[in-house]
């Protein structure tokens, strides 16, 4: 079966489903498609390692809009379906059913996958990812009869995953390979802050610390260390990353490798078609005009409503505020800007009594702000984020002064 | 079930079913409204769910928390009837609920 559709959108996460519904928003009058490899509807992923996994949520109330919203919006499906090829001359895809859809215009909103381990024992039942639905459903379907969970990765879906299951009683080790939890993405004091709240409520976080193998048959018994050390485990959750879902792009002639680069407009290299999310390889002005991809809802959004104007004809340049959210425990951490290549870092406030700031500078520019049970620093933080203000740094470690009050 | 009275940012209102015991977000969001964003799924982190109560009701709500109030505050159209509408509780006791979807930040 051949399809056509003016705009395909491939992937129906979170920025293909912004970018369809930007595109109504903005009168775009043709048809749409969105491909998206897993069955369900697009839903919100940030949820999968917190209320969802909690069992705070069900997954109806995770969708992005319910059914008939897309039906009344003319928007179309192609679900449990991959593209796993480009023809960019052609303006044609192929997917992985050997159905071929041709387009007017191809917005590529893949996401990644997550990243496995590699290492003997990998592939035993009971080793998780938590990126999908059904990843989340399958560890929850498993964790009545699970005591013991080695979680592998600091990074903020790990300490997530592991804040739920530690108030759930399980007996959690927490494994980060560097010598701090949230080393990509945070400061040392942030860090510092969450391996001790970890710790509190009986996570054991081993820092420096790498898996040898997976031990066990066909489920999983246990995880050795490549110290030698063997922990029993009838769960391991694997939070080590994504890799960023472009292999036909490139294949294509996309520029890229991890990602595919875009412009500010959100345009590949290849004749109309875009990309958006996760996946997209920009330079971002909130980090010094470095080339990176950002994995998060706000990115997902605003680049989805860039490419969508840039369809229909109107001006738009991807320059938006970076902003993220992180819950564990009763802990509230709010990201506004990005940490990267700072040289800097002011506390505000007292991590001891579970609510204060980190201020990240670069070259006595403010640059980023996280904000733990603190979401005044957060919203005022935002607009010395925005001007890159240049403020004294004992200033900005005066608690006693509101933020917003230290723009001149 | 109640009804909720959804504003949108043209004017337009219209009368939606909403289902007790979730927000007046989700209800704005289940039932179609594209210009509610509420990016953060009704988790109180971020502020693009903010809309206007009309005045009448506002003595129903319950309190607003400090989060709450704090985001607020960053919204450039804040007035005293703001609310982000993932922390409203929709029930029978707010049938007839009238919001307006406040104009993007």
């Amino acid at each position: 079966m051949n399809r056509h559709a003016d705009v395909v959108i491939v992937g129906a996460g979170q920025a293909g489903a912004a970018c369809a519904i930007a595109l109504r928003q903005n009168g775009f009058e043709g048809s749409i498609l969105l491909v998206g490899a897993e069955p369900e509807l697009p839903y919100e992923r940030p949820p999968l390692s917190k209320e969802y996994l909690a069992g705070d949520k069900t997954f109806d109330r995770l969708l992005i809009r319910p059914e008939p919203f897309w039906a009344e919006r003319h928007v179309d499906f192609a679900l449990g379906e991959s593209v796993v090829g480009v023809d960019a001359g052609a303006y044609r895809i192929v997917t992985d059913r050997g159905s071929e859809i041709s387009y007017g215009a191809l917005v590529w909103a893949t996401g990644g996958a997550p990243r496995r381990l590699t290492c003997d024992g990998h592939h035993l039942a009971g080793v998780h990812s938590v990126r999908s639905r059904a990843d989340a459903d399958r560890m929850m379907a498993e964790l009545p009869d699970v005591a013991r969970v080695v979680v592998v990765g600091g990074g903020y879906i790990g300490l997530e995953a592991a804040a739920v299951l530690a108030k759930f009683g399980k007996q959690v080790v927490l494994l980060e390979a560097q010598d701090r939890v949230l080393s990509r993405v945070a400061g040392e004091a942030l860090s510092r802050f969450f391996e001790r709240e970890h710790r509190s409520h009986g996570v054991d976080i081993r820092l420096g610390s790498a898996v040898d193998c997976i031990l066990g048959d066909e489920t999983v018994k246990g995880v050795r260390l490549s110290d030698g050390e063997t922990l029993s485990a009838d769960m391991v959750i694997v939070g080590i990353g994504i890799a960023p879902a472009v292999e036909p792009l490139i294949a294509a002639g996309a520029r890229g490798g991890n990602g595919v680069e875009v412009d500010a407009q959100c345009r590949t290299s290849l004749p109309d078609i875009y990309a958006i999310g996760d996946c997209a390889l920009h330079e971002n002005r909130f980090a010094a005009n470095a080339s990176l991809r950002l994995e998060s809802v706000q990115n997902a959004n605003d680049q989805a409503v860039v490419a969508a104007k840039t369809i229909v004809g109107q001006d738009a340049a991807y320059a938006a505020v970076p902003w993220f959210w992180s819950n564990q425990y009763d802990l509230k951490l709010q990201t506004v800007g990005l940490s990267i290549g700072h040289d800097t870092a002011i506390v505000r406030g007292d991590p001891d009594a579970r609510s204060f700031s980190v201020v990240y500078l670069r070259q006595g520019s403010v640059i980023a702000l996280d904000c733990v049970n603190r979401i005044k620093d957060y919203v005022q933080g935002r607009k010395l984020v925005a001007e890159g203000a240049r403020i004294d740094p004992a200033k900005l470690a005066d608690d006693s002064v509101p933020l917003k009050e230290m723009l001149a | 079930m109640p009804k909720l009275n959804v504003v949108t940012r043209e004017g337009k209102e219209t009368e939606v079913d909403g289902e007790a015991g979730h927000s007046v977000m989700e209800v704005i969001r289940d039932n179609g409204f594209d210009e509610l964003l509420a990016l953060c799924g009704g988790c109180c982190s971020c502020a693009t769910c903010h809309v206007h109560v009309d005045p009448e009701f506002m003595v129903k709500l319950p309190k607003m928390s400090e989060d709450e109030d704090d985001l607020l505050d960053s919204s450039e159209h804040r007035n005293e009837y703001s609310r982000l509408s993932c922390q409203i509780p929709f029930g029978p006791d707010l049938d007839g609920l009238r919001v307006r979807i406040a104009p993007e930040d």
